[in-house]
């Protein structure tokens, strides 16, 4: 694809330049005008909220999607990866967050994955383990042994490792996924170190972070995302003011229809009571309650440790320490069964992998949880389900309204509201929501949206985790920000708004943030 | 006896219908009550049975002379029957525990087991019930066993079972010292022997315990949480169903099919020794993929597992009637397991392309 690869001396720098991106999916415009200029050397630091089209914006560099609209640019001349391989092949190299590593290889082995030197056929065992000391040398990682199984590793390792792939393919541009979210403090300095190497050697980066200090530290220029369009282009990143930084991500253009919330102050009576709930890891001392009623939302980062907190309450993981009471009785730790005999439901995170049987029927999706509960002697009781499911779908305006329909033929949208729906059916008390909205339209979310509000209107308790900020902010009556496995904020919707949430769960300056 | 072994049987082919029709009309419920999944199963099983169509077919293209006379269809109806029934009572279980996601490698072993144990002279004294009490509940024991080792010793269901294989057999060597043990057990050897208008017991015995087995997988809590547990386990667990408990109890009702088989097996050869049973396992896994049962779990018929077990007992019968090796006959068995998943794996996708296109359009 590229062919002249020196630099003419004419535009000696920019390696990489985006025009007028654009890339849809079914329903959803992913981005919609992406302007994106990267230059050699340089760390370009990419900010955005989620959903504002980042990891797209990755998938379309690195190959995985290919852009509707408008211009790549590589080292000057207009470009298609058809797949990934292409990609890394004319030096585009992606660290993804799971570091996609064969745990069960050696490093160097990891490093030539897909590309091993070869001689007649047989693999150079000898020449990878001396080109990846090399390389691994050029890094500032001597000290990695080329011939340890990469399992042996810490994550800091195994990130140096995937990096030290990229090389060996010698990429021009690197793209970092969050590569600090799965470091330590002090490990994160390291890595910084390596970017410096890197670019010192006139290799470009591409550095996604939520964490704005890093971006001061290690940026050079800033391009900010906001619904799939690019809002602000090269920024300085020490020069520009947080404010302007933050102002630049937030109020988002999609329409949020949110419900107007009660008149009256949702009932004081005590649903949900959580003290001191700990997991090693992921998160600590957390306590929160939640009210018959009330909406309750926790804003934060993935891996804030908000899904996890999630799961704990409701039995799907097992707490250290601290307790879990739904009206005034405590429920036994690790007990998914216990949690729902109680009268909790929750709808989680991965719908499909954690929630559906795609090839099931609607109506057997939806009566999951509560069809042993209609059948008689252990015999099922289809006739009934069905009905019960109809009314259900109804109430929720399932679209199609067939439930005998197998439920992989949904939409994502409505996909939900079957996940949603299941916890109608039985007498659920408090509903646990993971990422309710989360690949889901804009039309079904403003349903989901009224769903959510009318149960509490009813009398049921939510717990709402999720990324999109203003989601929470809109649909909750009390707001609490998780950072880095514990509550830093709490405070009712009202009194806290969209950049003082961004700013708490991104750099924790309002709080003196004490890390997990 | 077992599917993979010829026999020489007298003649045959074509009418298998019996058993197939027997649960025709509960297939046909099943449609009604849910249009798209069954829709496509029951699309699956009316191959299987052009399947077997063929294979009768091609019984009587090959040997004119004998399917001219009726007397001979009928008693190789019979026997077609008759050699399935055995291994078609352990493949019910064993589609109970693939479609939960598992898998169960010992079932020859144990319907060794409990043979030998339900044969031993001490067991013989305590008669008929003693005999059939004691290879019922040595099947769910060493079924249980396993469901243990799988669910709470979260042994990989491969690796549990295969050490159960060994083990089972090994123990019912060590029962029986080896020797062949007769049953002089009227009623037990009778099942085999004797027949109700003119079909043999052991058929009756099959009969009952698919039409059970349908009953338990499609219209019980037992069965929706099986496919549950196997199509999704996640989503099962976090639906409050216990993923753990349910997988052991399948492994239970495997064993379970096995005390049965025991019996059977038994009867047929009026002696149970530690060898019998061998190879089940592969015999009830074969028929159940071409049945149409998916090997990861969460989908999978009694009527295809059923077909399954018919079409391979019938390729037998024709390779008997014909007078071809065992080894052909292997040969082409395995390539039927093959060509059958391949022609599913082609069915499947592109019939739930075609429902959902249908839908689509229907739907608006």
């Amino acid at each position: 694809m590229s062919t002249h690869a020196e630099p003419t001396g004419v535009e000696p720098d920019v390696v990489l330049r985006l025009t007028d991106v654009v890339k849809t999916f079914p329903g959803v415009r992913a981005l919609d005008g992406v302007q994106l200029e990267v230059r050699a050397g340089e760390v370009h630091c990419l900010l955005g909220q989620n959903g504002a089209g980042k990891s797209t914006l990755i998938k379309v560099l690195s190959g995985v999607h290919r852009p509707d609209a408008g211009t790549v640019e590589w080292l000057g001349e207009p470009v298609q990866f058809a797949n990934p391989q292409a990609a890394m092949k004319a030096g585009i190299a992606t660290i993804y967050q799971e570091l996609d590593l064969v745990n069960d290889l050696s490093v160097g082995e990891n490093v030539f994955l897909g590309h091993e030197p070869r001689r007649f056929g047989f693999v150079r065992r000898g020449t990878i383990a001396d080109r990846t000391r090399q390389i691994l040398g050029s890094l500032g990682h001597e000290e990695i042994p080329a011939r340890r199984m990469v399992h042996a590793l810490e994550p800091a390792g195994k990130q140096v490792v995937s990096m030290a792939r990229a090389l060996s393919q010698e990429a021009r541009l690197l793209i970092m996924d969050e590569p600090s979210a799965v470091l330590a403090h002090d490990e994160v300095e390291n890595l910084f170190r390596i970017i410096r190497r890197l670019t010192a050697q006139g290799i470009a980066v591409i550095y996604i972070s939520h964490r704005l200090e890093e971006i001061r530290e290690i940026g050079d220029r800033v391009t900010v995302l906001k619904d799939g369009r690019t809002t602000a282009e090269n920024l300085s990143a020490a020069g520009t003011p947080t404010s302007e930084l933050v102002s630049r991500m937030t109020g988002r253009t999609i329409e949020y229809v949110f419900p107007p919330r009660p008149e009256e102050p949702p009932q004081t009576a005590e649903l949900l009571k959580v003290t001191n709930l700990s997991r090693a890891g992921e998160f600590r001392d957390v306590s929160l309650s939640v009210a018959a009623g009330e909406i309750v939302g926790i804003a934060g980062l993935v891996g804030s440790g908000r899904s996890e907190l999630l799961e704990t309450i409701y039995g799907a993981r097992r707490s250290d320490t601290g307790t879990v009471e739904l009206g005034g009785r405590k429920l036994r730790a690790g007990s998914v069964g216990a949690a729902v005999r109680a009268g909790m439901g929750m709808a989680p995170e991965e719908r499909k992998s954690q929630a559906l049987l795609l090839g099931e029927p609607i109506y057997r999706n939806m009566t999951l949880a509560t069809f042993s509960g209609l059948a008689r002697l252990g015999f099922t009781n289809a006739g009934r389900e069905r009905a019960e499911a109809d009314r259900i779908a109804g109430s929720l305006d399932l679209r199609p309204l067939d439930v005998r329909r197998a439920v992989g033929t949904l939409s994502g949208g409505n996909q939900q509201k079957v996940v949603v729906g299941r916890w109608l059916l039985g007498d659920t008390r408090l509903l646990l929501l993971d990422e309710p909205t989360r690949g889901v339209d804009v039309g079904a979310r403003a349903e989901l949206y009224r769903v959510i509000r009318r149960l509490a209107s009813e009398g049921v308790g939510v717990l709402l985790v999720s990324s999109e900020v203003p989601e929470v902010l809109g649909l909750a009556d009390r707001v609490l920000v998780m950072r880095e496995g514990r509550v830093v904020r709490e405070a009712p919707s009202h009194e806290i708004d969209e950049d003082t949430v961004l700013d708490l769960v991104m750099s924790g300056s309002l709080m003196e943030g004490t890390p997990a | 006896m077992t599917l993979s072994e010829g026999t020489g049987l007298p003649a045959q082919s074509p009418p298998v219908e019996p058993a197939k029709t027997g649960h025709a009309p509960a297939n046909g419920g099943q449609k009604r009550s849910w249009a798209g999944e069954s829709g496509e199963s029951v699309a699956r099983n009316l191959v299987l049975v052009g399947v077997l169509v063929a294979l009768i077919v091609i019984g009587a293209v090959t040997q004119p002379e004998l399917y001219s006379d009726s007397t001979w269809v009928w008693n190789n109806i019979v026997s077609i029957l008759q050699l399935a029934s055995v291994v078609g009572v352990v493949t019910v279980g064993m589609t109970f525990v693939i479609i939960g996601g598992g898998i169960d490698l010992s079932v020859g072993a144990i319907v060794a087991l409990a043979g030998v144990w339900c044969t031993t002279l001490a067991t013989q004294s305590y008669g008929t019930v003693g005999m059939i009490f004691t290879a019922l509940v040595v099947g769910v024991a060493v079924g249980l066993v396993n469901g243990v080792l799988i669910s709470y010793g979260r042994l990989v269901p491969f690796i549990a079972t295969l050490a159960m294989l060994v083990s089972a057999r090994g123990l019912a060597a060590a029962i029986s010292g080896k020797q062949t043990q007769i049953s002089s057990n009227s009623f037990i050897n009778s099942l085999a022997s004797d027949r109700v208008l003119g079909v043999p017991l052991l058929v009756y015995i099959l009969a009952v315990v698919a039409v059970a087995g349908w009953v338990l997988l499609n219209r019980t809590t037992f069965g929706r949480r099986t496919v549950a547990v196997g199509g999704n386990p996640e989503a099962a667990r976090l639906a409050g169903i216990d993923v753990k408990l349910h997988t052991m109890l399948l492994y239970g009702l495997s064993g379970l099919c096995c005390g049965i088989a025991a019996i059977m097996l038994t009867s047929q050869a009026t002696s149970a020794q530690a060898a019998m049973g061998n190879l089940y396992e592969l015999d009830a896994i074969a028929a159940a993929i071409i049945g149409g049962t998916l090997l990861s779990g969460g989908r999978g018929t009694i009527v295809g597992s059923i077909l399954g077990v018919l079409i391979f007992a019938t390729i037998t019968n024709l390779f008997a009637i014909n007078g071809l090796s065992t080894e052909a006959q292997n040969m082409v068995k395995g390539g039927i397991i093959v060509a059958a998943v391949l022609v599913q794996q082609f069915r499947f996708k592109s019939l739930t392309r075609f429902f959902a296109r249908n839908r689509a359009t229907t739907a608006g």
